[in-house]
């Protein structure tokens, strides 16, 4: 039963992912820690920050969420569920999408998706931000995420990765 | 190749594309999947796609990149199945996901049974504190990277300030706002003959979340 609902869960998650992750944060939130309670805010902010420290597709962090609903196999079905359904439409898009080569309709579906997919993502941003930015600490940590964003927005060529590991190391000394 | 019946010259790049081996596919997909931290995975693809293993010429690249990105999913996966498809059909598209999946899902496995057994543990929250809140910073800074042109015109910054107060203000379903505020744009976007759209081919300057 249990299963069932992961993959219920995040087979939804990944057919509403337009727009990639971080527009489908909200919603995730939303379903695992409110509707679904298997974890909290500060869990959920936890098992995001694990998913940035690895390599690869953001997201990973499905995996983590199953695990703890369901073992092993609940990390399985989080995972299979929220990438398979995406990438079976992608496929399949894919092979007839060249027979809407030229159609004006494509660029209007671009066009019009393009602001709607920014303001997901800015809903993703809050999303975390509402988990991460929080308590007791909360101005130490509004003061990391500024020095981040202001070093990749402005700065030139930074790696992001760094910036999420130099995180890791303030977090250790200042939010304890 | 023939498989999956795409033989046009868009998705072919310059290399002879029907020699590559699906075990090529799986590794070169496992170095992306592994080296591609912290987001901006599209410029890695871009540079062992393109760059080195030329399967894809950049029109093919940005054309495979453009279905990513309307499509649900992550751009990172979706490129993945794509290329490995037009590459060597289904078996493709598996090795291409499973190997850009594998090394950070591992990682991720790892540090999640870590996590398990050492949730309440105060050095473990404090590390945790921190990359959530240097995440925040990242997210708005690449959010803000995509979206800046969106923030330029007036309709466009009605559509993502209505997207926006309806998910995080009013908390509707997701699916109920991708049904009506997405007709709602396209129709607003609709093909007209006096306003020509341009297409948008500016995807190598992006750097998406995933």
């Amino acid at each position: 039963m249990k299963l069932l609902q992961i993959l219920g869960v995040f087979s939804l998650l990944s057919v509403l992912a337009i727009g990639g992750g971080t527009a489908v944060l909200p919603e995730m939130k939303e379903l695992t820690v409110g509707t679904m309670g298997w974890v909290t805010d500060a869990q959920f902010r936890d098992i995001y920050a694990i998913g940035q420290l690895a390599p690869g597709p953001n997201m990973l962090m499905v995996i983590v969420i199953g695990y703890k609903v369901a073992g092993i196999a609940g990390a399985l079905a989080a995972f299979a569920g929220f990438f398979a359904p995406a990438c079976a439409i992608a496929i399949v898009c894919s092979r007839i999408w060249n027979r809407f080569e030229g159609s004006p309709w494509r660029l209007a579906i671009q066009r019009g998706m393009a602001p709607i997919v920014v303001g997901l993502m800015l809903a993703g941003t809050i999303a975390i931000a509402r988990t991460a930015i929080v308590g007791k600490d909360s101005e130490i940590c509004l003061a990391f995420a500024a020095v981040v964003f202001i070093a990749l927005y402005f700065g030139k060529k930074m790696n992001p990765a760094l910036l999420i590991l130099a995180g890791a190391l303030l977090g250790l000394v200042f939010l304890r | 190749m023939s498989e999956t019946g795409h033989e046009d010259a868009e998705t072919r790049g310059p290399g002879d594309a029907a020699k590559v081996s699906i075990l090529e596919i799986f590794l070169t997909f496992l170095a992306i999947g592994a080296t591609s931290f912290g987001g901006g995975v599209v410029a890695y693809l871009r540079s062992s796609l393109v760059t080195k293993k030329q399967w894809l010429d950049d029109e093919g690249f940005l054309a495979a990149l453009e279905i990513s990105q309307a499509l649900p999913g992550l751009n990172a996966t979706n490129m993945s199945v794509i290329v490995g498809d037009r590459l060597r059909g289904l078996p493709g598209a598996v090795a291409g996901f499973v190997g850009i999946t594998l090394p950070g899902a591992l990682l991720v496995f790892v540090l999640g049974l870590f996590y398990a057994t050492n949730a309440s543990n105060p050095w473990v929250n404090a590390a945790l504190k921190g990359v959530g809140a240097a995440s925040v910073g990242l997210l708005l800074a690449v959010t803000l990277q995509i979206g800046h042109k969106q923030l330029e015109h007036r309709l466009d910054v009605a559509l993502v300030a209505l997207t926006l107060v309806l998910v995080s203000f009013i908390h509707v379903p997701l699916a109920y706002v991708l049904l009506t505020v997405g007709p709602l744009a396209i129709f607003l976007y609709r093909p007209h003959p006096a306003r020509p759209l341009q297409p948008d081919r500016s995807g190598l300057d992006k750097r998406p979340a995933d």
